[in-house]
């Protein structure tokens, strides 16, 4: 039987909003999960009782973010592939979260690694599961997801806010 | 610390439950208003405990109380109106105003449209007198039985009661044994002695 969609949103919510703002930046981030929670409501009986409700919502936030970056392009210079980063713009309130360091730095990971660090460090997805929604093979999801993470290292951790030892 | 990052991106951020709660009040919005939701609910708090009300498109379709646990009614009423289910919305605000009127003592009758189909048959039209017993009287088992057509049918009245979707709005505590006696109550024999005395003293 399947649970009301209710569930779906408390448990997963949060998540698809960090996932969101991993893959687009804090000022998209909003508007993705609200498509991506509206198109989930819509297709929700038609789920199999036995899916991964995350790997799911996160599937549809990825469609959402690949659409979300190609309105974005179309109104600026058209590109034939998705831009390498959703650069977080200017004008926008990056700042606004006490984080947005943290979200400019994975903003400017290379596509791949960016989206790799979102579904499996962020949605907590396994690398076969990432690999299916990004392409490629698990094992360049792993590649990618640790790259990633070695890069953000390097480019937050040090010049980071928060200190690491007390 | 070598996996801060990792830390960080999985940490929520302070302000993050007022986001995702004005997030989920676009949501419930946006889908109510291209209907692709089966229904929404709330939950109130009254003299009689917390009560779940639900309403889909048509109108209010269940009301439950807790001693029936919340959780159990939303699973089953994805399985009988769909499973796009979603809390919050303004569809369930005219009925916990009333409900709160009539808890007061202000209202004696409900206005809100309703939604009956979780209700058939024999049952159905046994709700439907319910609605016509008279704030602040009672009636028997055997009277509703009479009145809904099926004299010999008291155990069905007493079962169309215990499995009334609509408590309180459909008001099956007022059905009482001919001896005086309360009878049953789906929300417990002391919710229905409260909403008996409520109605006595009003």
């Amino acid at each position: 039987m399947k649970h009301p969609f209710e569930q779906a949103v408390t448990e997963h919510g949060a998540v698809v909003l960090r996932v969101c703002r991993a893959v687009l930046g804090p000022a998209e981030a909003d508007d993705a999960w609200s498509e991506t929670f509206l198109s989930a409501l819509r297709a929700w009986p038609d789920l199999p009782d036995d899916a991964n409700v995350r790997a799911w919502l996160v599937t549809i936030a990825h469609r959402k973010a690949v659409d979300v970056v190609r309105a974005g392009a179309r109104h600026a210079v058209p590109v034939a592939e998705v831009p390498e980063a959703a650069a977080p713009r200017a004008d926008e309130p990056e700042e606004s979260l006490p984080d947005g360091e943290l979200w400019g730095a994975v903003a400017a990971l290379p596509e791949k690694q960016r989206l790799c660090v979102a579904y499996h460090h962020v949605a907590g997805l396994p690398h076969p599961e990432v690999a299916r929604i990004v392409g490629g093979t698990p094992a360049a999801a792993r590649r990618a997801a640790a790259d990633g993470i070695a890069r953000l290292r390097s480019t937050y951790a040090p010049h980071g806010r928060v200190s690491t030892h007390v | 610390m070598s996996d801060n990052p990792i830390q960080l991106l999985t940490t929520s951020s302070p302000g993050d439950d007022e986001r995702l709660a004005s997030l989920h009040a676009t949501l419930v919005e946006r889908a109510s208003g291209e209907s692709s939701l089966d229904a929404s609910y709330r939950v109130v708090d009254s003299p009689v405990g917390p009560l779940l009300l639900a309403a889909t498109a048509k109108g209010v379709v269940r009301v439950a109380f807790e001693v029936e646990d919340h959780d159990r009614v939303l699973e089953s009423l994805g399985a009988s109106v769909g499973s796009r289910i979603l809390r919050g919305g303004t569809r369930l605000d005219a009925l916990a105003r009333e409900l709160d009127d009539y808890f007061a003592g202000r209202r004696h009758a409900f206005d809100v449209s309703l939604d009956l189909r979780l209700a058939r048959g024999f049952r159905l039209t046994v709700l439907r007198h319910l609605s016509e017993i008279p704030y602040g009287s009672t009636e028997s088992y055997g009277e509703v039985a009479v009145a809904s057509g099926s004299p010999r049918a008291v155990r069905a009245v007493g079962s169309a009661c215990a499995t009334n979707p609509l408590p309180i709005v459909v008001p099956c505590h007022r059905v009482v044994r001919s001896d005086g006696s309360l009878g049953g109550y789906l929300g417990g024999l002391p919710a229905k002695e409260r909403l008996l005395a409520l109605e006595r003293a009003a």
